[in-house]
């Protein structure tokens, strides 16, 4: 069966104690489609996200990913997942190498020196992969965090304020993995600046 | 707090193959390495453990002296609870941290989001189990040295410290976990541990009571049978706890 992928939110809520951040969402997205998540601070973009990525647990609802025929929780579904985010963080005492080989270990893709090098350059961070993250600029984080997003091709790409913190030339670098993540699966967005609205298919406006 | 979705274009839909998923040893081997190398660069918990080892051992070796001087039948018992007391303490002070470590750094959720829950287990386990072995070596030779204890069966006492660091490791990398989210977690870990761990410290001692001893092997028999028994049992129920435990 080639079932294109989807993903299924469907009714999800988020809750912060008595606090309800978010009521009722529900969409439904294909491979190839593009969803920005907007809204001002404190709305629930990023709790949104990160229930998607399984990292939070909602108060109601459900996330489903359904591919060629198979059902998937996404934390059964880690191999199909990229994140994001200013609150993604890695490990500070490694290299940038040595984290994306660490990554990729776990994850279990083969892949040589030569294949993170060539990430790291396809995200700006060229001839640094020896450098330890604690020595990184914020903008050089935000560039890593990305080659750790896409080190899996993951089918799901799940951008939290993707261009915080970046020149132009990282903003051009957001757009051509934004293209090209439409071949390939899904994207959702979660921003507060305007400007990235243009990247969606489809626009999640969310009221505080 | 209504969503509203609005269509601003039709886009072709594409599909490729899913990736498979690591195995599960390898994953496992990846996590313990990774915190090898984080640890030899930070020192942070091997520093805590061995600061605590030496300075209890040379506390005690200053406050009681050599024990040998009063050679009596109770000294093997009073030896191997000073030995084991010494293990466990240094043991809470730096076991927690594999996990500790991933929440404090925010490390955790890229973690989360990319290796198998059992995977982490396994190879947090195995970081603690080697962080254990360099404490129990360290603090038996000094404790040997300073404290002029004659083993009196070397090879049981090396097999109940082995069995028990075992033990020690099976119950504790679940409550290290359980912890790792918690607000006091140095306290935690040695409250929720310390109800597991009591009935290995009981058999852990008296096994090695006749080691130190020196009776033969048929005496920690029994001893070595109750904390394998005790490493099997843990460790399978923190296996099938620690997704419950490492998922939001």
């Amino acid at each position: 069966m080639n079932e294109p992928l989807r993903l299924i939110v469907n009714d999800v809520a988020i809750e912060y104690g008595a606090r309800r951040v978010l009521a009722g969402v529900s969409f439904e997205l294909c491979a190839g489609e593009t969803l920005v998540v907007a809204g001002a601070n404190g709305s629930g973009k990023s709790s949104l996200l990160r229930v998607i990525c399984g990292l939070q647990r909602p108060a109601r609802g459900t996330v489903v990913i359904r591919t060629n025929g198979t059902v998937l929780r996404p934390s059964e579904a880690l191999h199909l997942l990229g994140w994001v985010a200013p609150d993604l963080y890695l490990y500070r005492e490694l290299t940038a190498l040595e984290n994306l080989a660490f990554f990729a270990a776990v994850r279990g893709i083969r892949c040589t020196r030569a294949d993170l090098e060539a990430l790291l350059d396809r995200v700006g961070l060229g001839g640094r992969g020896d450098d330890l993250l604690a020595a990184y600029s914020s903008g050089m984080t935000q560039r890593l965090r990305y080659a750790y997003a896409l080190l899996h091709r993951p089918r799901i790409l799940a951008l939290d304020e993707p261009t915080v913190t970046f020149d132009a030339r990282g903003v051009a670098l957001v757009e051509q993995v934004i293209a090209r993540q439409r071949d390939h699966g899904i994207t959702i967005i979660a921003t507060n600046d305007p400007r990235e609205e243009r990247f969606g298919d489809y626009i999640l406006r969310l009221a505080q | 707090m209504d969503p509203h979705i609005s269509p601003q274009s039709a886009i072709e839909t594409s599909s490729t193959a899913m990736p498979s998923e690591a195995p599960l040893l390898m994953a496992a081997w990846a996590v313990f390495r990774k915190d090898v190398r984080s640890e030899l660069r930070t020192r942070y918990a091997l520093n805590a453990i061995l600061l605590f080892a030496v300075s209890t051992v040379v506390a005690m070796s200053m406050g009681m002296g050599p024990l040998t001087v009063s050679r009596n039948a109770d000294l093997p018992i009073i030896q191997a609870a000073l030995l084991w007391v010494a293990i466990l303490f240094a043991a809470f002070t730096g076991l927690a941290r594999a996990f500790v470590q991933e929440e404090e750094a925010r490390t955790a959720a890229a973690l989360r989001l990319s290796a198998r829950p059992t995977a982490v287990f396994l190879g947090k386990l195995l970081f603690n189990l080697a962080l254990l072995l360099l404490l129990v070596a360290v603090t038996t030779t000094l404790f040997i040295i300073m404290l002029r204890v004659q083993a009196g069966n070397p090879g049981l006492l090396a097999a109940l410290l082995l069995a028990g660091s075992l033990g020690l490791v099976a119950a504790t990398t679940l409550i290290a976990a359980i912890i790792a989210r918690a607000s006091v977690k140095g306290a935690l870990f040695a409250v929720l541990s310390f109800p597991l761990l009591a009935p290995l410290l009981v058999v852990a001692i008296q096994g090695s009571a006749n080691a130190i001893a020196g009776r033969g092997w048929e005496s920690g028999v029994g001893s070595l049978q109750v904390l394998a028994g005790y490493t099997i049992a843990l460790f399978t129920a923190s296996l099938f706890l620690f997704n419950s435990v490492w998922e939001p």
